[in-house]
């Protein structure tokens, strides 16, 4: 795969109006492959400007932000958002909302509604199909979210702490859910978390952000997620003890530049 | 002595048998369980109401010109229906009324939602047209009447042009405002799937601006209904407005009092027709969490 491919940070930095220190400075980071990148902070630490600047709703006040080598300008169906309250349009039924993106791209009717239904089948809502989606729980609503994204069969998959407004087991389904259809469709995706646990099981490269000003503290290449996606129970995963000390180091991480800030 | 204490016990028990059958034929409800059910409450009210109009036009405590017996006013509205008052029969009043009322509404809603949809979306479009809306929308219809009857005479326009200015504005207005409160989160996702903007007004902020859109509607046939005696004022020969005002001039009170009783009865079958069509386009609004 050549350099260029896939979602590039180049010293990126973002200052609000009004703001002293900025939002995020001077990041660098490339998602390419089929990377999972999860960056972990606490809120402030510019984790959600970093989701925005990638999927083009706000651009960087210095440095570049790349996609395939080209400049970001605006949003675009090549990069999918799964949002943290699901943003979903209660006025469609399930299968409208999953094919929304496709009519958007004017895809016929019948061809649209046949690939939602793939996707749907995916998430394993095929049988919620003609359903409203406030109708639904919490978490087969972000599974209709996630469905919505993959439809339009983006290049990289941006998922701004999809799993956070979830109960703890829906949050291991959704988690479980997201490492599969990875594996199925090989996406590289850049994930964003206040969870450790969730990060540390995701991440092929966990990336740790601490605020003030928002920046990159610590990269750490992993695998769990893979072991994962390569057949191994989540149980025998986070009870293995190389999960348990990645988890406490970047737990230890974490309180560290919490402390050095007080 | 040993004989009363067995009766006693029959009956105790006896008491019992009874109790238990009335358990096994269903479970009675606790009186703060009871639901309550408030059209109930409501069709008291109305009936307490028509029972004192009753009771004291019949007992003759009341003049019939000066409130006629319900039973009067019926037997009115059988006389209007079939031969008519002021050579219109009650149905062709309705119909006159409607009609206005539906021309209105129909050239309100066409250009009041275009209208909103600009407003909401454009702070430049916003910043014109508000001024103008404003200026009007607090004037009673009455008093800028004189005018209307000035420019545009006294034909049917005229009554038209009044109701549709009291329905235009709740509706632009409602627009407006459901337009601009667009939920941020939704539009993105739009844009994240690569919608235009065009397509973002389309399939994002109207349909999410539509609880809006029929509140303002019903907002404004509320007003535009109430407005309806004024422009009947105008020189009309049908019309449930103009058949109350001549009923007045002539003391025939009965008609006055039939008249402003089926202005009531549309107005409130309008209101519920327009919340059962909320209900039925926009469920997600009393039903979403």
């Amino acid at each position: 795969m050549s350099p260029t491919q896939g979602l590039q940070f180049e010293a990126a930095s973002v200052i609000y109006p009004g703001q002293s220190q900025p939002a995020l400075h001077n990041v660098t980071l490339r998602v390419a492959d089929d990377d999972v990148v999860v960056a972990l902070g606490p809120s402030g630490c510019g984790k959600t400007t970093l989701l925005n600047l990638a999927a083009g709703f706000l651009q960087p006040s210095q440095g570049v932000v790349r996609f395939n080598g080209e400049r970001i300008s605006a949003p675009s169906a090549a990069r999918g958002v799964v949002f943290q309250d699901n943003a979903l349009l209660p006025w469609l039924n399930v299968l409208d909302n999953v094919a929304f993106g496709l009519k958007l791209q004017r895809v016929p009717k019948a061809e649209r509604e046949q690939r939602a239904r793939a996707v749907l089948a995916q998430v394993d809502l095929q049988d919620f199909a003609s359903q409203h989606v406030w109708q639904l729980s919490g978490g087969m609503r972000q599974r209709v979210g996630l469905a919505r994204a993959l439809a339009a069969d983006p290049q990289l998959l941006l998922m701004d702490e999809p799993f956070a407004a979830l109960d703890a087991f829906t949050r291991e389904q959704m988690q479980e859910l997201l490492l599969q259809l990875w594996r199925r469709n090989g996406k590289r995706i850049l994930l964003i978390t206040h969870d450790i646990e969730e990060a540390v099981f995701l991440a092929t490269h966990l990336v740790l952000m601490s605020p003030r000003p928002g920046r990159i503290v610590e990269r750490l290449p992993l695998d769990f997620g893979r072991r994962y996606a390569a057949g191994e129970s989540a149980r025998s995963i986070k009870s293995d003890p190389s999960f348990i000390a990645t988890r406490e180091h970047v737990l230890a991480r974490i309180f560290a530049h919490r402390g050095q800030e007080q | 002595m040993e004989q009363t204490l067995l009766t006693t016990e029959l009956d105790v028990t006896e008491a019992a048998s009874v109790e238990c059958a009335s358990c096994a034929a269903g479970v009675r409800p606790l009186p703060e369980q009871r639901v309550f059910k408030p059209w109930v409450s409501s069709a008291t009210t109305v009936g307490v109401l028509l029972l004192i109009w009753w009771a004291v036009t019949t007992a003759g405590l009341i003049q019939p010109v000066f409130l006629p017996s319900p039973q009067a006013v019926v037997g009115k509205a059988w006389t209007v229906s079939t031969t008519g008052f002021m050579d219109a029969t009650l149905w062709q009043h309705l119909g006159a009324s409607l009609g206005r009322m539906l021309v209105a509404l129909l050239a309100a809603v066409v250009l009041a939602v275009p209208v909103g949809v600009a407003m909401g979306l454009s702070r430049r479009a916003h910043a014109i047209l508000d001024p103008l809306i404003e200026f009007y929308r607090p004037i009673p219809p009455l008093a800028y009447l004189p005018l209307i009857v000035i420019w545009f005479g006294i034909g049917e326009l005229s009554k038209v042009l009044l109701i549709y200015l009291a329905i235009f504005a709740p509706i632009a207005i409602a627009t407006a405002a459901g337009v601009r409160h667009v939920d941020p989160a939704r539009l993105r996702a739009a844009q994240a799937l690569g919608a235009t903007r065009w397509q973002s007004v389309l399939y994002v902020v109207l349909p999410n601006a539509l609880p809006d859109i029929l509140t303002g509607i019903r907002i404004g046939l509320g007003s535009g209904w109430s407005t309806l005696v004024a422009a009947e004022l105008i020189a009309a020969t049908r019309g449930l407005g103009f058949m109350v005002q001549s009923a007045a001039q002539f003391l025939v009170t009965d008609v006055v009092v039939l008249g402003i009783a089926v202005i009531a009865i549309i107005a409130f079958a309008l209101e519920l027709g327009l919340r059962w069509l909320q209900r039925r386009l926009t469920p997600w609004k009393s039903m979403a969490s």
